[in-house]
């Protein structure tokens, strides 16, 4: 088993290795740098002086050398003062080092954000952690809900309770996060006028009001997918022999579903609620944007939409590890929950 | 000038009036497949169960509107007509007493034929890039599967690779403008569109081998054919300028077909691996047939069922993303008359006019759940086999 998760752990890191050098490479392309230049620049700039700009912060250095120094691998250097000739800090805003210095993201460093003119850390941290409580919230409503909803469907194969929650299931995964974020914001608050069709307020104080609609946008997208799944597995365990002859030792039909169908039907709907969170983080973004909640997501498209080559970096760095982690911890779950499934 | 309106009742009414040739394709189609369903196999049975006739009825209802798109439409999804700004629904055009049947939006353009031109770029994206996705990953997941070993780990290490990526940062970052300066989108292009080509040469290579006249025939069929719409897709250099895609659709279209073959990939992967023990595989092999011939005309055939399934669901989820793509206001154009982006220019307005935004997001919500109930009762059929 601690092999088994050593030699996870060090795919996972040879993974996150590849994707930041694509994700490295994709930004750095000409046109994005260029794009950084006109942002950063006083308006109408020449070609040159953009061009001397990307020189003089250091970005039409060697790609490799300069991967090296986000990584931390190589040191960075800081740039010359065009004006007095003498090393000075590349982004004033960051506090970045005067002389060379090994400080990339294996010590802790992950750059300086342009578009926020802060350190990447001080935008991402906070970011992240109104992301966590958003997804608390949408995992305390999705998963009771689309498991009860699974179960019940389940518990008795074609009857047509099994069939309208299906469908029903159904229709909720045919429903995109823009498309269920706009149709509640017409009914709820456009409408009926209970709920705040925008969570910017949500980073002051979570409220009912404010934070209701984001949760419930995300939530209705995963319940579908979770419910089916809870579904299939429970019709699987109810065709086995041990519940016939729970059955037939006379057990009542509900005691037989709590007791022994529905501890084995929720290990495969783990896996799965597990497997959710990348589709998750892709919902984040688009409900974040939608309902203007200061997070994760958010900034994401504020990075990508600036090219924000740092905080876009660290975004990237986040996200893969989230997926990765997830993914790690689904597969070592199901084997601590199925004992048939041994790892190898 | 006052506008005039129509009433409620005349707006539906209306509306369903303007889908005339829907209906009539759609009586025909349905009343010949219903008469004939015995004949005509798996999707014969699909009309055995009340989900599968309104999958079918969903999917076919959205084709045939793209196809009679333009005379279901009565005005020009891009026209702007400035007396008509943010109309309500039902609102009569003055100079053409034409309806405006689900309003104006914010440029003056008609959003009921928005809708109806939205479904054609739909339809023609999401099937054409799932299929290009399921010819990559059934040519790379076949011998994944079937040989596994150092080419299994290097393709699953790379399906894995982009399978991490969260689709919205992959999306940010391979369709933007300044990327097609670049030859990436073209070099992906290059590279995806020989999948089929070289899937076809394959497949019928390994089964007519001895059959010159069959073999060269069909094999000159897919080169000439096949590298004409490549360069008519790649380089855009069609000699009889036929085949064309726009830029910003090749860049969708590629970006498309790279986040979803991976998930192709894996499935087929997986498949293979089970087909693969099974007693025929072994009689194929004892016969001496090649690998590839056992991968194409054995193992392939019979991971049919999955894949089909697959595929509409596939279908579906690309729609969302193309949905996705709009809604950030990626790679498409700022006019589009696509469902993503009247969504997302409908829902900056929501506190004023709601009009705007139902009628794509309904339109986008009905055809993926169409495409899911048709891969759900197909699924009921093939496991019932």
């Amino acid at each position: 088993m601690l092999s088994f998760i050593l030699r996870r752990l060090g795919t996972m890191a040879l993974t996150m290795l590849c994707l930041t050098l694509i994700v490295f490479f994709l930004i750095n392309l000409g046109p994005n740098l260029k794009k950084l230049a006109i942002s950063q620049t006083e308006m109408h700039t020449s070609a040159e002086q953009l061009e001397s700009w990307l020189v003089n912060h250091g970005y039409r250095q060697n790609f490799f050398v300069r991967y090296g120094q986000w990584l931390g691998v190589l040191p960075k250097q800081p740039i010359t003062d065009p004006a007095t000739g003498k090393p000075a800090q590349r982004f004033s805003f960051c506090n970045d080092p005067t002389e060379p210095k090994f400080s990339g993201v294996l010590q802790g460093d992950f750059g300086c954000s342009t578009k926020f003119k802060t350190t990447v850390a001080a935008k991402l941290f906070p970011a992240l952690g109104a992301t966590g409580l958003l997804m608390f919230w949408v995992l305390a409503v999705m998963v009771p809900i689309s498991l009860l909803i699974g179960i019940l469907a389940g518990m008795r194969e074609g009857s047509r309770t099994d069939r309208t929650l299906s469908v029903a299931s159904i229709a909720s995964t045919a429903t995109p996060e823009y498309v269920s974020g706009v149709i509640f914001t017409v009914i709820f608050a456009s409408w009926l006028g209970w709920l705040n069709g925008s969570a910017a307020s949500a980073s002051q104080g979570l409220t009912f009001y404010n934070f209701t609609l984001p949760v419930m946008t995300l939530a209705i997208y995963g319940i579908g997918y979770i419910a089916r799944m809870t579904r299939a597995s429970m019709v699987e365990v109810m065709t086995q022999q041990y519940i016939r002859t729970a059955r037939l030792k006379g057990l009542s039909f509900g005691s037989v579903v709590v007791k022994h169908a529905l501890r084995n039907a929720l290990i495969a709907p783990f896996t799965v609620i597990m497997l959710q969170f990348p589709w998750l983080l892709t919902g984040v973004v688009i409900v974040e944007v939608m309902f203007r909640y200061q997070g994760f997501g958010y900034t994401l498209v504020e990075a990508a939409g600036n090219n924000d080559i740092d905080l876009l970096l660290g975004c990237s760095l986040v996200s893969v590890f989230i997926v990765l982690i997830t993914q790690l911890i689904s597969d070592v779950g199901y084997a601590f929950l199925n004992p048939r499934i041994r790892v190898q | 000038m006052q506008t005039e309106y129509i009433n409620a009742f005349d707006i539906v009414v209306g509306v369903l009036w303007r889908f005339w040739p829907v209906w009539i394709a759609l009586i025909l189609v349905m009343g010949v497949s219903f008469a004939y369903k015995k004949r005509l196999g798996l999707y014969g049975q699909l009309f055995d169960s009340g989900v599968g006739i309104a999958g079918v009825f969903i999917c076919l209802f959205w084709l045939f509107t793209a196809i009679f798109a333009s005379t279901i439409s009565p005005f020009d999804p891009l026209a702007q007509v400035s007396i008509m700004k943010d109309a309500l629904p039902g609102a009569v055009e003055p100079t053409s007493k034409l309806i405006y049947y689900f309003g104006g939006d914010k440029l003056a353009r008609d959003v009921f034929s928005r809708m109806v031109y939205g479904s054609q770029i739909v339809l023609i994206i999401a099937p054409a890039a799932t299929g290009f996705a399921l010819m990559v990953g059934i040519t790379l997941g076949l011998p994944a599967g079937y040989y596994g070993g150092r080419i299994d780990t290097l393709l699953s290490f790379l399906a894995n690779l982009v399978l991490a990526f969260p689709v919205i940062l992959l999306f940010y970052l391979l369709v933007t403008p300044g990327i097609m300066d670049t030859p990436i989108p073209y070099a992906m292009a290059g590279l995806f569109f020989l999948f089929p080509i070289i899937f076809f040469s394959v497949l019928f290579w390994t089964r007519f081998k001895n059959r010159p006249d069959r073999l060269y025939i069909l094999l000159g069929i897919t080169l000439v054919l096949g590298g004409w719409i490549y360069v008519g897709l790649v380089f855009d250099k069609d000699p009889l300028h036929i085949v064309h895609i726009d830029p910003n659709q090749l860049n969708i279209f590629v970006a498309v077909v790279f986040a979803s073959s991976p998930g192709v990939f894996r499935i087929v992967r997986g498949l293979t691996m089970d087909i693969k023990t099974r007693d025929y595989v072994a009689a194929a092999q004892t016969r001496g047939e090649s690998p590839w011939y056992i991968m194409l005309w054995e193992i392939l055939p019979n991971a049919r069922g999955p894949l089909i399934v697959d595929a509409c669901l596939r279908i579906g989820y690309t729609t969302i993303l193309l949905g996705t793509l709009g809604y950030f206001g990626l790679g498409l154009a700022p006019e589009s008359p696509d469902w993503g982006t009247a969504i997302k220019d409908a829902s900056r307005l929501l506190r004023s006019f709601i009009h705007p935004a139902l009628p794509p997001t309904i339109a986008l919500m009905s055809f993926v759940l169409g495409l899911n109930l048709l891969a759900d009762s197909l699924r009921e059929q093939s496991m019932k086999d």
